[in-house]
């Protein structure tokens, strides 16, 4: 298959198993979820919460 | 004198949608590419739940609850043409980088950029089955379509990222905005006349 070499030219020792198995990569999705919800949250969402039910009192 | 509902469950309303927030901010940045444009969706979505808290239901999924309302925020959004060419490389690149010991040369942020690429169902449904971690059943609940249909994008949604994986064929940085616009136009002019959207 033509490549382009604009391409970056990854994983093709990925190819052999990937279309029996749960693509390798499939644990990178859930890793860029994770890596998203573990970060610290910044206080302007608690902040946002706090004035919601404050306006509500 | 009239509450609607009872104080404990004000107070618990407030505490669970506190804690989903990290998992919206997952699922928008997902969606969208750019941490700051994806925290804005997060606060939108966080003042919608907040007004229509009434209409929660105690005991039933908060993340399922407020994810839906996210995705309906995201779509008004998105064919608003508010995140054209708005995909930030550098600072994706600096957020979503392996951490060091990632084994092969794939990097998550390759990876984001190609999921970036995909059609916005798609793209949806990958991360809420493959990185969110819902059933397809709950997918299909937020989604507001069939099972089949979820089914179906997931499937379709995986088959391109392996072969773009497989071929190599990642868009590079800077390409990688256009490429994923092009595709998402596409897709939301496709289905404004289509009647694949399951939920009439």
């Amino acid at each position: 298959m033509a490549r382009d070499k604009s391409m970056k030219n990854i994983g093709h020792e990925r190819s052999r198993r990937s279309r029996q198995t749960s693509p390798e990569w499939a644990s990178g999705l859930r890793r860029l979820y994770d890596s998203v919800v573990e970060e610290p949250l910044p206080d302007s969402f608690n902040q946002l919460l706090d004035r919601l039910d404050g306006a509500d009192d | 004198m009239t509450e609607p509902r009872s104080a404990a469950d004000a107070v618990s309303f407030k505490r669970e949608l506190t804690g989903v927030i990290p998992h919206l901010r997952a699922f928008a940045r997902g969606l969208c590419g750019r941490p700051d444009l994806a925290d804005d969706l997060v606060q939108e979505t966080l003042l919608k739940a907040w007004a229509a808290q009434e209409r929660f239901e105690p005991g039933t999924s908060m993340r399922a609850w407020t994810f839906v309302i996210l995705r309906n925020a995201y779509l008004t959004d998105m064919r608003r043409n508010r995140f054209r060419a708005e995909y930030d490389e550098t600072v994706a690149e600096r957020i979503l980088v392996a951490p060091a010991g990632q084994e092969g040369p794939l990097h998550l942020s390759d990876l984001h950029r190609a999921l970036l690429t995909l059609p916005p169902e798609r793209r949806e449904a990958l991360l809420l089955v493959g990185a969110g971690g819902f059933s397809y059943e709950e997918a299909a609940e937020i989604c507001q379509c069939a099972v089949g249909t979820i089914k179906s994008r997931v499937g379709r949604a995986r088959a391109t990222l392996s072969a773009m994986i497989e071929q190599g064929a990642i868009p590079r940085r800077a390409l990688g905005d256009a490429v994923a616009h092009d595709a998402i136009m596409e897709e939301l002019e496709g289905s404004a006349s289509s009647t694949e959207q399951a939920h009439s």
